[in-house]
């Protein structure tokens, strides 16, 4: 078996894992890991970014909100999206955060490196500002409860267990999506803008656009995410859209592995598991995440994904001492 | 492989075996309880919570004969934080309601899953108006033990009218809870026949007041602020040394106990309002007060005050219920009837479940109080408005026929 096809199989174990025990636990932690699941979209697709085309964002959380309050206002105004019209209500989440993108990315893409985070950041925070000051729409500060409850359409989504299968299907199937577009050329190619941009200029290949449709992209999963993240809570306020979504994103794609895709699911699973898990039991959470935090940055740069590399390293220097052990005990009698 | 996949599946074990179902014992009152214990409310939450175990301590762990487990959560000043932890409270440890909130949105928040989960919800803090108004409906099982916001301001205005004011100017915390307050002043005080002629709304947090304070408007007779935070104490110091001479009023979070000790002399003559003075001359709230701060080192606020008084009234309720909980309807309907004499004095709730009780006039004074031998900044009640509902004199049916207060309403028809 080659090591591509023995980590696709590990990620089916485990996704199958966990559509077979979540639901065996109690309600609380199905709770939990819908919400994770919902928010570990919005990390893989910061991934896309970050990891696969080198561009940090700080602006991520805009299209999740942006997804979030559309979902809310319509179904709280409108009606709709709570019935099999919900199905509809994807689409137009994922079309509305792929259409924000290819607006911001307009401003943004033709920056790189600290300069793309900045304008990304203020980009964001545009959108947070509307959210905060926009009241007759977005409700201001106390945000907007979706009084309908989850959508009903044969299938219960108020039922916990109901909703969790949906956000996993959601997951499972972003999570492929993502998979096929960076194994695709275009993906290779996203590849080499970040290893190269110079000479993937020098070979023809039209960098801006490539990272323009990479950002596009990344915004309308950011808006997928955003749909399912306003269900999953049943309120959405501008502590959905505000930095520290976006930087939360960041930072679990980070933890997790950049340039890995589940990376970002393993970040948000871990981030979701202690601030939210982990606070029920001990105060002191924080210093908690905030140890995990520096101990990555510090001993695993490649997130954690990269701990099997970092085994691999180990263990062939602990092997190359044994056989320098080997040829040199002889020696010494 | 096969290796990896048993450890794999063993840590999913564990980390689901690792939520081990609360077990229920015989006569015990499980309250959720939450406050934000990390972030920027993380000393609210703190009040809140020192408030209600002080009354627990004070008897016994018990509340109307039951023993009571108190399990207490971190919502972290975040809504959807609330909701999930909520949910845990509820669906994990079966607790019988739920208590808490800071945040307007946070009291919207939980206010649905309460109904969701048929679970008893006290807001002990969150006022945002509609909670016990236009949306009441929608939670029958919601009951408030603190106030609504335009609460104490109703009085307000009516004070600053017979103060002969007639131009004021307001400048408030941009969102639902500086509206609130500011259009329930707006309201009486025009009633009466003053006019609000400027409306000034800084973004919450905001720090530097420069862009702001020179446009107060001349020729009005004082000035209305609402301030939240750490802005109150930057809001007066940057206003006074400005050369403002006028009166100043404030709304409730202006000059509560939890932002007056970092206030200077400069505040000394301020007016607010509020349900809760530490001031208030009772040998009730002496002795809170007294006892407080002999434990925990500050004067209380009215965070504090709210939350020992909810775990009174609970006791009060579980008593009237023979010592046990029986349903959430119930326990409403018995807590709704109550009448109790708490810290903050006389306690009723009207139809509409939210309390009718004193709303005090406020004066910041510098002095010794309750035996303490240092001079301090303190809320003297120079008024009081006895019983006071949501409604103020409205009637309930004409005051829920209007909107809720907002940026706009009370529209400001004296504004140029």
């Amino acid at each position: 078996m080659s090591t591509q096809n023995l980590k696709i199989a590990i990620v089916i174990v485990c996704l199958l894992a966990l559509l077979v025990l979540v639901p065996m636990g109690n309600s609380f932690v199905v709770l939990l890991a819908t919400r994770a699941m919902a928010f570990a979209i919005l990390a893989m697709s910061l991934d896309i970014l970050l990891g696969f085309t080198g561009l940090a964002s700080l602006g991520q959380a805009a299209y999740f909100g942006v997804g979030a309050y559309l979902t809310a206002y319509l179904a709280n105004y409108y009606g709709f999206g709570l019935k099999w019209d919900f199905w509809l209500m994807i689409p137009i989440g994922m079309a509305v955060g792929g259409a924000l993108a290819a607006l911001f990315g307009l401003f943004a893409i033709r920056a790189t490196g600290t300069y793309f985070l900045m304008i990304t950041l203020a980009l964001g925070q545009c959108v947070w500002g509307l959210a905060y000051r926009w009241n007759s729409v977005t409700g201001g500060d106390n945000g907007i409860t979706l009084k309908g409850g989850r959508p009903q359409f044969g299938i219960d989504l108020t039922n916990d267990i109901n909703f969790f299968y949906l956000t996993f299907a959601f997951f499972a199937a972003t999570l492929f999506a993502l998979y096929v577009l960076i194994r695709s050329p275009f993906g290779k190619s996203l590849l080499g803008i970040r290893e190269r941009e110079l000479r993937m200029r020098i070979l023809g290949y039209n960098v801006w656009l490539h990272k323009y449709i990479a950002f596009i992209i990344a915004g309308a999963f950011g808006g997928l995410s955003g749909v399912i993240w306003a269900h999953a809570n049943g309120i959405v306020t501008p502590e959905t859209v505000v930095l520290t979504t976006s930087v939360d994103a960041l930072l679990m794609t980070v933890l997790g592995g950049a340039g890995t895709l589940v990376g970002g699911a393993i970040g948000s699973a871990i981030v979701f598991g202690l601030r939210e898990y982990v606070s029920t039991l001990v105060p002191w959470w924080q210093y908690v995440l905030g140890g995990v935090y520096v101990l990555t940055i510090l001993y695993l740069p490649s997130g954690l994904m990269g701990i099997p590399e970092r085994v691999r390293q180990w263990r062939n220097s602990q092997k190359k001492r044994e056989t320098t052990k080997m040829t040199t005990a002889p020696s010494s009698h | 492989m096969a290796r990896k996949l048993q450890s794999i599946l063993m840590g999913a074990a564990v980390a689901v075996g690792l939520a081990v179902p609360a077990v229920a014992q015989e006569n015990e009152l499980r309250i959720g309880y939450l406050a934000p214990l990390t972030g920027g409310l993380a000393q609210t939450g703190i009040d809140m919570r020192d408030g209600f175990l002080l009354y627990l301590e004070q008897h016994g762990n018990k509340l109307g004969g039951m023993n009571v487990k108190f399990i207490l959560e971190d919502e972290q000043g975040k809504g959807d934080v609330a909701v999930t932890k909520a949910k845990k409270l509820v669906l994990q440890d079966k607790v019988h309601m739920l208590i808490g909130g800071v945040l307007a949105s946070t009291g919207y928040a939980l206010a649905p899953v309460s109904t969701e989960l048929k679970t008893l919800y006290i807001p002990s803090i969150p006022a945002a108006d509609d909670l016990t108004q236009r949306q009441l409906p929608q939670f029958p099982y919601l009951i408030r033990t603190s106030w609504s916001s335009s609460q104490p301001h109703h009085p307000l205005g009516q004070y600053a009218c017979d103060q002969g004011y007639k131009k004021i100017v307001t400048i408030a915390a941009d969102y639902a809870f500086g509206y609130e307050v500011v259009g329930g002043f707006q309201k009486t005080f025009e009633d009466c026949g003053g006019k609000i002629v400027q409306k000034i709304w800084p973004p919450l947090g905001t720090k530097d007041f420069g862009p702001y304070i020179p446009t107060i408007k001349a020729d009005a007779d004082a000035v209305l602020s609402l301030m939240v935070a750490a802005m109150p104490a930057q809001f007066i110091k940057q206003l006074r040394s400005a050369g403002y001479k006028k009166p100043v009023l404030g709304g409730g979070t202006s000059y509560d106990e939890f932002v007056l000790p970092f206030m200077g002399d400069e505040t000394i003559g301020d007016v607010s309002a509020l349900h809760y003075s530490a001031a208030l001359d009772t040998p009730k709230n002496q002795e809170f007060v007294k006892a407080y701060r002999a434990k925990f080192g500050k004067v209380p606020s009215y965070y504090s005050e709210n939350n020992y008084t909810t775990a009174q009234l609970i006791d009060e309720t579980i008593k009237k219920l023979g010592g046990k909980f029986t349903t959430p309807e119930e326990f409403i309907k018995t807590m709704q009837a109550i009448k109790l004499d708490a810290v903050r004095g006389p306690i009723s709730f009207d139809e509409n479940r939210n309390p009718i009780q004193n709303i005090y006039i406020k004066k910041v004074e510098k002095k010794k109080m309750f035996g303490y031998d240092k001079d301090e900044l303190w809320n003297t009640v120079i008024k009081t408005y006895p019983n006071v509902s949501q409604f103020w004199t409205y009637g309930r049916e004409k005051f829920l026929a209007q909107p809720v207060y907002d940026k706009n309403f009370p529209p400001c028809k004296f504004c140029e």
